[in-house]
């Protein structure tokens, strides 16, 4: 499915603008219009349109793996400032499974959710649970954690589930491979994730109601991602995420390979770059031309006391901070720090779980407003004001 | 504060108001009601954004010393009392010594001191550690020091005798302390009641303390799983009569709403609102009918269908000796039933909470499976939603002699008026 394109702005090459024109097409689910570029760098702020609502990118959406943003309503997400989010297909897929949420009227209806989700393909998985799994051409082979059985997660079935879901935008099953390996398997997974990823393209039933975007694989290897980026890019897919990155590589080789990708992205359709959420990558990489995010740590780590700040981060557990009586960021606006001091909260990880939810909202509030501060940064590069 | 009553039932239920409490004396509470139970401050698993979305909260928060001891030193050196270090507004502040959700170990308490219980292990209080901490947090109304440790089934009547001896003359202690301290100016002291299951220790530890100056009183040692409910009524009432009508009276520990009827019967105003947070613990929710209205027919159905299709771990509603408060009583549904796993309907029909407006019993079903946080908030919206509701209908009862009839309601004995 095409992305439809506003172009609204001049941009320096007049070139562009003219084949971009002809990638206008009727009402899609997805329409990217690009507000404002950077001359400087490859930044740019959009505006996103989705079913559910648009998207102010760059963008950081926080994940809320079992149909749930831990310890978070979706109401609090809603005032937070989120527009879209993340729901595991592997997870979701087994607990409690496509038929009972297709019951509950899709991801959305079962949540209570009324903006964006975005669903992964449960691929990411294989390269977590490895010692459970075992991939073929057919797709990955895993034994159930839970009962043992043994399943198929096949591109039909990966896009079959999220079918169920009802995403706003799905990922294409990939075959993932870490970063860390070399050799062979690394050209063999970048050449199946192609012919998987024309697998989903034909099992997508939603064409016209849920967006199907690829994953570009080939590992830190530049041949081998231009290959994957040469094909990938003749597919009819509404955008592009970079895969097969933040896994433990070298950070030369990581913001490399991001700019080798946007690179050969199209302009007119998002790029999202996959697991990336500490604050300093997402700075660097929304200046190679990236406009989503995703990342566990931002939530994970709020649940161990660790906070976000612009500065870094503060452990609130720690007994430096029993006796601190200022909030965790002065300067913040969330909920957590208009109301309680670091003392505080550093005393109730003592008493009650809900010192996690504090934390988690704080986090959520500065990841997400630092996407907005990198929109505003975008905007006052830009040429024209819309 | 004021106790003004708009009605005795004869035999002992009052229905009125607590009025002036606070040191600015602006809030009030009605009676019978409940405390809003927190812990540290916080009610369990809340921020102020979802515990917002509860209507009617009360207006005194309970904190507790088994929380707060371990923190005296950096109440100390914050200087401006709990509430402004915990981020309270507008609200009354009211300290007990033990936290009544869980029960604390006997055979600590000694002439002179009595222990809680904080996240690092035992702290020891003398009165004058007590009153000195009280000092730190600031509230506007606590209990006295107290020996409780009497709530064991076969606690001897010498120890007994000596719980009473000891907590009258810890609140003799604090009363000094409390008279001479300019700190504690507007500051309510409630004494505290002892006497185990032995009746005439109950009616000697009521009369003394009545004779000291305090605001009310505390009803202690006759928590859920120490005495059956008859002979804790019994006790009540025969403390009840020694007691002054104008003061209140605030039974600890007791939070079944059964007993809560019970209680209110013999003559208790106020009780500790820990149930609503017990039954989330266990993945539970409330949902027992307490309907009084006129036309209550479809409300029958509804939740009795609960009750009647519960699990078989439930408690039989007889057994009220059951000494695990963790046990799941036939005031509530269990979620994690498999039963509820494709039931998208409400938690409680009609119950107008966060939870019960926003999501289906499937989801909770599956937060609850997968051991998803947000579960505990959705649960603690919705019993301490039902909870409050559950009061106000006592209070409407009480006001218009229906107690018989909510009390049919709560033990699901009737289906038709």
């Amino acid at each position: 499915m095409a992305a439809t394109v506003e172009r609204v702005i001049v941009s320096s090459n007049p070139e562009n603008s003219m084949s971009l024109q002809k990638a206008l097409s009727a009402a899609s689910p997805l329409t990217l219009r690009i507000v404002a570029e950077c001359p400087v760098t490859k930044a740019r702020a959009c505006d996103l349109t989705l079913p559910h609502c648009t998207v102010n990118t760059p963008v950081f959406m926080p994940v809320g793996t079992q149909g749930t943003l831990k310890g978070i309503t979706v109401d609090q997400l809603e005032s937070l400032g989120c527009q879209i989010c993340l729901g595991n297909t592997y997870h979701l897929g087994m607990r409690p499974g496509p038929d009972l949420i297709v019951k509950a009227k899709g991801l959305h209806g079962f949540m209570n959710w009324k903006r964006n989700l975005l669903t992964d393909s449960g691929g990411f998985q294989m390269v977590s649970l490895v010692e459970l799994s075992e991939v073929t051409e057919e797709g990955v082979n895993f034994k159930s954690p839970y009962d043992g059985k043994e399943i198929l997660l096949s591109p039909e079935k990966s896009i079959s589930i999220q079918n169920s879901l009802g995403s706003d935008i799905m990922m294409q099953l990939d075959d993932v491979v870490s970063s860390t390996v070399k050799g062979p398997r690394v050209e063999e997974a970048m050449h199946r994730s192609i012919r998987w990823l024309d697998r989903c393209i034909a099992a997508n039933k939603n064409p016209d109601k849920q967006n199907l975007f690829a994953i570009i694989q080939g590992g830190l290897d530049a041949e081998l991602r231009k290959a994957c980026l040469k094909e990938m890019t003749q597919r009819d897919v509404s955008g592009f995420a970079i895969g097969g990155l933040s896994g433990g590589e070298e950070k030369n080789d990581f913001w490399r390979m991001v700019t080798l990708s946007t690179d050969h992205l199209p302009q007119e359709k998002p790029r999202y770059l996959m697991g990336v959420g500490y604050a300093v990558d997402l700075v660097v990489c929304v200046a190679l031309g990236c406009d989503m995010f995703d990342c566990v740590f931002p939530t994970r780590t709020a649940r161990f006391g660790s906070a976000l700040v612009p500065w870094g981060s503060l452990q609130v557990k720690q007994k430096q901070y029993a006796k601190d009586f200022l909030p965790i960021d002065p300067d913040c606006h969330c909920p957590t720090c208009k109301r309680h001091s670091r003392a505080y909260l550093h005393a109730l990880f003592k008493s009650d779980t809900a010192a996690m939810h504090h934390v988690t909202v704080h986090n959520i509030a500065y990841q997400v407003s630092d996407g907005k501060h990198l929109i505003k940064l975008a905007k006052l590069f830009k040429f024209c004001l819309v | 504060m004021k106790l003004e009553l708009s009605r005795v039932i004869q035999g002992g239920a009052r229905l009125g108001v607590l009025q002036g409490i606070g040191r600015t004396g602006q809030h009030s509470l009605k009676v019978p009601g409940c405390l809003l139970y927190t812990h540290f401050g916080t009610v369990p698993h809340l921020t102020q954004d979802t515990l917002q979305t509860v209507n009617n909260l009360p207006s005194v928060t309970q904190v507790t010393l088994s929380n707060i001891a371990e923190h005296q030193e950096v109440l100390e050196e914050f200087k401006e009392g709990f509430k402004a270090f915990a981020g309270l507004h507008n609200t009354v502040l009211y300290c007990s010594l033990h936290d009544p959700a869980t029960r604390s170990p006997t055979g600590y308490a000694t002439n002179k001191t009595v222990s809680v219980w904080g996240s690092g292990g035992r702290i020891e209080l003398t009165a004058s550690k007590f009153m000195a901490l009280l000092k730190t947090v600031k509230p506007d109304w606590y209990q006295s020091m107290a020996d409780g440790e009497t709530w064991q089934t076969n606690t001897s009547r010498k120890r007994i005798r000596k719980s009473v001896d000891r907590t009258l003359a810890y609140l003799d202690e604090c009363l000094l302390v409390h008279q001479k301290s300019q700190d504690l100016d507007g500051v309510e002291l409630f004494g505290v009641v002892e006497g185990g299951d032995v009746m005439e220790e109950r009616v000697r530890s009521a009369r003394e303390t009545a004779k000291r100056p305090v605001a009310g009183f505390c009803l202690d040692g006759l928590q859920t799983g120490s005495v059956d409910q008859a002979l804790r009524t019994q006790l009540i009432t025969s403390m009840t009569t020694e007691l002054p009508e104008d003061k209140p009276r605030l039974l600890q520990g007791v939070g079944r709403p059964d007993e809560v009827l019970a209680c209110v019967e013999a003559g208790v105003d106020l009780f500790e609102g820990f149930f609503p947070f017990q039954v989330t613990e266990r993945g539970c929710a409330l949902c027992f009918n307490y309907d009084v209205s006129p036309d209550p027919e479809c409300a029958v159905l509804e939740l009795n269908e609960e009750k009647h299709s519960a699990g078989d771990n439930m408690q039989p509603k007889g057994d009220l000796n059951c000494e695990d408060q963790t046990q799941m009583t036939s005031f509530e549904m269990n979620l994690k039933d498999k039963r509820y796993q494709d039931d998208f309907k409400s938690l409680v029909e009609g119950c107008g909470c966060y939870c019960c407006k926003n999501h289906q019993r499937a989801y909770l079903h599956h937060l609850l499976v997968t051991n998803e946080l947000l579960a505990g908030v959705l649960l603690m919206i919705h019993n301490m939603t039902h909870y409050q509701n559950f009061f106000g209908a006592v209070r409407e009862a009480l006001a218009t002699d229906k107690m018989d009839l909510l009390k049919k309601r709560v033990h699901g004995e009737t289906r038709n008026t």
